[in-house]
């Protein structure tokens, strides 16, 4: 049974759809369960204030966009099925558990324990509030690991056989799960959520000081937000090199359509610019650095050949212009945030940054940038390794639920996109509004005071 | 290896009727509740756990996906539409919770409506991908091969009105053991019409299939054994019938809950060894032994056992009945007492002074 391709095309918009809106927010809340631990930690061990006042801030932020996460990736773990039945039947053996590990270790966890930490304050010791915050933390990281094996496998899938009937049986776990494409990959992953929860809380810092409010609690998210930028985005830009050398020695496909190189070439040089075309096979506005640098750059080496479009087979071609322009403008945004980061930390620790709104504008509106970067990271992830849903062994095609109907797709794309813009644009709204009132405003859970309207301030050194 | 993995399909499966199901029942009930202030203890008892219930049902999914992926992805693709449209509910009702009390007036009664609206349709759905597998799936092999709207069997939306009723009825169970004043009346007067209803349906659910599929007599006359659910849950039946005349508040969730497992077990064994009732049994969808046993040694024998301890405990951390302070609505509690009725308020008052 051959599935009908429009089905196939429109299975691939909305799964590109769906998993599009789904990572914005672990993107988001990984980096932020992570914060909202350091805040409650300091506030237990200063009883400072002002970290209570912004764990109480981050932590209804953190709700909204924790929410959104929830219930955009259950649908993640129903679309394997639903339009991807034949991938979930022959390789179901292997992403099947390792799915079912990233529900328990991490789903469970995360979703038990958010509870504690939006309602469970007044209910539970200090100590074991603080160890609820971890948990979700920890959680939130156990999904990225497992489900960055689980898609890793499927970039250079590892340790199995195929029996006749075309059912993947796994032979070897701790190569599956255990290696290197694994460990950059997931490292990866995690700054790249590290480090755009730094820049929104740096960007929200640097609003409140343009607006000349919050200051206290605005000075500690500057300062703290850049700092971990200023040591995050280098070690991440390092990791993206590592993934880099991964796609070169197993995804020449992918590589050579990053590149925009359709000739194979010996050294090569490296593409800067260019408008690729796939009709012609060309690039068109080229500017391109003299060889050797694109050997240096893909296999740290002056003398090394490198791929070309051209020397993969037509039908196993990703399409070019979307990896082409996705990874730069990845590369282009993790430049820009280095220099943001380094720039707003030596201000930030030198001569005061408070002041210097010519620096503050820039940073308020880096808001942005790690979801820009993460998204774009993904699309060249996934677009470069087409048309394959296994690398070299289960065509996307292949992989379809074989009766679907391109009516079908139709609708259930329709009212996923209507739904899902809804709650985006509300819940976005809704944190704007969040971000905007800042930590000052926040009033404490009235539970034992007689005015539940009192602000944080007045006894936020009680808890 | 395999047996473990049928009884943890079974006991998430079993635990996501029934947590998912009371946290479903209260959006069901929500609409009918006697004022702002009832529907708001009604959110707030389901606040801190509703997220957690929701987890089983992926852990279900994700352990068909692992151990039994054949099952998994005729399943989910068979019923394309209907699992669609539940996953549009389950998003729907979700992020109600945390934008209810973030919009202003016009937006709030848009996420109520797709708060109650959502509450409705994922258990009717959710009741009639059940019916759907009693009634039979078209499968050649390995694949569905039936339509779209293969699904639209009148017994299998009967089967999606009585899951319906079911958790609206362990709602009301839920809703008297965990609230006070009118919400807790409330939850006293709905409960008799919907247990009633739900008894009477899963009688008929019964002897409809028995009728209906032979095998399923067959099952039960060489499983004597079977009889005993249904006597269970009668006994479970006239235990809550005797919790409401003496208003036992704590003793008629135990009750719904057995009556909930002995529905589950009932469906369960007069189908086993059959996932896909008669086609496909256990042993023909499993996946090869090396992920059986992966999953097990750490997933299951470990982390699962850890995840009900957790669980467990988040019961605990919450146990008691909510105070207008709980929940999402706690900043803005001072607004509903203003509005209550000054009995009601002044046993909010009363309660809160007890806990401080």
């Amino acid at each position: 049974m051959t599935p009908d391709l429009t089905a196939v095309l429109l299975s691939r918009i909305q799964f590109a759809f769906t998993v599009s809106f789904h990572i914005i927010f672990p993107a988001f809340t990984i980096g932020l369960a992570a914060w909202l631990c350091v805040l409650e930690g300091l506030s237990q061990k200063t009883g400072l204030p002002v970290y209570r006042r912004l764990f109480e801030f981050w932590l209804k932020i953190f709700g909204v966009a924790f929410g959104l996460g929830v219930v955009s990736g259950i649908v993640m773990a129903f679309q394997f099925g639903s339009n991807w039945s034949e991938l979930s039947r022959r390789s179901g053996p292997i992403q099947g558990p390792l799915l079912a590990y990233e529900s328990f270790t991490a789903f469970a966890m995360e979703a038990s324990f958010f509870g504690v930490l939006m309602f469970g304050r007044h209910r539970v010791p200090p100590l074991m509030y603080l160890g609820s915050a971890i948990m979700v933390a920890l959680g939130t990281n156990l999904s990225s690991f497992w489900i960055l094996v689980n898609n890793s496998w499927m970039q250079v899938p590892t340790g199995f056989t195929i029996t006749a009937d075309g059912i993947f049986v796994p032979t070897d776990w701790r190569s599956i799960i255990l290696n290197n494409v694994v460990f950059v990959r997931v490292s990866h992953m995690i700054l790249a959520a590290y480090v755009t929860t730094s820049f929104c809380v740096a960007a929200t810092g640097a609003w409140h000081l343009l607006r000349g409010m919050h200051k206290a609690e605005a000075r500690v998210m500057l300062r703290m937000g850049l700092g971990l930028a200023a040591v995050l985005v280098p070690i991440q830009l390092i990791f993206g090199h590592l993934v880099g050398d991964y796609v070169v020695k197993h995804q020449p496909s992918k590589i050579a359509a990053i590149e925009g190189r359709w000739h194979d070439e010996q050294p090569a040089g490296e593409v800067l610019f260019a408008w690729p075309d796939e009709t012609t096979e060309t690039n068109r506005f080229e500017i391109r650095l003299p060889a050797p640098i694109g050997s240096l750059i893909d296999s740290s080496s002056l003398t090394s050949k490198e791929i070309g479009i051209k020397s993969i087979p037509l039908e196993d071609r990703p399409p070019i212009a979307i990896t082409f322009f996705a990874f730069r403008i990845m590369v282009g945004i993790g430049m820009l945030m280095l220099v943001l980061a380094w720039a707003g930390a030596f201000f930030a620790w030198t001569s005061g940054l408070e002041d210097r709104r010519r620096m503050l504008w820039p940073i308020f509106l880096s808001f942005p940038l790690g979801f820009l970067a993460t998204l774009t990271g993904w699309i060249t992830a996934e677009v470069g390794r087409q048309p394959w849903t296994i690398f070299g062994h289960l065509r996307t095609t292949e992989a379809a639920t074989p009766t679907l109907q391109s009516a079908e797709v139709v609708i259930s794309l329709l009212v996923f996109c209507s739904v899902y813009a809804l709650i985006f644009v509300f819940g976005t709204i809704y944190i704007y509004r969040l971000l905007r009132a800042g930590p000052g405003a926040v009033a404490l859970s009235p539970i034992g005071s007689p005015n539940p309207k009192r602000p944080m301030s007045v006894r936020g050194d009680t808890a | 290896m395999l047996e473990f993995w049928v009884g943890a399909l079974a006991l998430s499966l079993l635990l996501y009727v029934l947590l998912d199901g009371f946290d479903l029942g209260v959006g069901m009930l929500f609409p009918f509740a006697p004022d702002e202030r009832s529907r708001r203890h009604l959110l707030a008892s389901i606040s801190p756990v509703w997220d957690g219930n929701e987890t089983w049902l992926v852990v279900a999914a994700t352990i068909l996906f692992g151990a039994f992926p054949l099952i998994y992805s005729i399943a989910v693709s068979a019923f394309y539409l209907p699992v669609i449209l539940m996953l549009l509910s389950l998003i729907l009702r979700g992020v109600a919770f945390e934008f209810r009390y973030k919009a202003k007036p016009f937006m709030r009664r848009v996420w109520d409506m797709g708060f109650v609206g959502g509450s409705f349709v994922a258990p009717f759905v959710q009741g009639t991908l059940v019916g759907s597998f009693v009634v039979g799936l078209p499968i050649d092999g390995v694949h569905f091969v039936g339509g779209p709207f293969f699904w639209l069997h009148p017994l299998a939306l009967a089967c999606g009105v009585g899951m319906c009723i079911g958790n609206a009825m362990i709602a009301a169970c839920w809703i008297i053991g965990k609230t006070t004043g009118d919400a807790r009346a409330f939850g006293y007067r709905v409960l008799p019409g919907l247990a009633v209803a739900l008894i009477i349906f899963l009688i008929l659910a019964l002897t409809i299939s028995m009728s209906y599929k032979l095998q399923v007599l067959e099952r039960w006359s060489q499983r004597p054994a079977l009889m005993l659910l249904p006597v269970a849950a009668l006994l479970a039946a006239v235990g809550m019938a005797w919790g409401w005349k003496t208003q036992r508040d704590h003793w008629m969730f135990p009750c719904g809950a057995v009556i909930f497992a002995a529905a589950f077990g009932t469906l369960a064994g007069s189908f086993l060894p059959y996932m896909v009732p008669f086609t496909i049994t256990i042993e023909q969808a499993a996946s090869p032994s090396s992920s059986l046993e992966f999953m097990f040694w750490g997933a299951g024998l470990i982390v699962m056992p850890l995840t009900l301890l957790y669980t467990a405990a988040v019961y605990f951390i919450f146990r008691g009945r909510v105070t207008d302070a709980d929940g999402y609505g706690g900043e803005d509690a001072e607004d509903v007492q203003l509005t209550a009725n000054s009995s009601t308020g002044a046993s909010a008052v009363a309660d809160e002074a007890q806990r401080g």
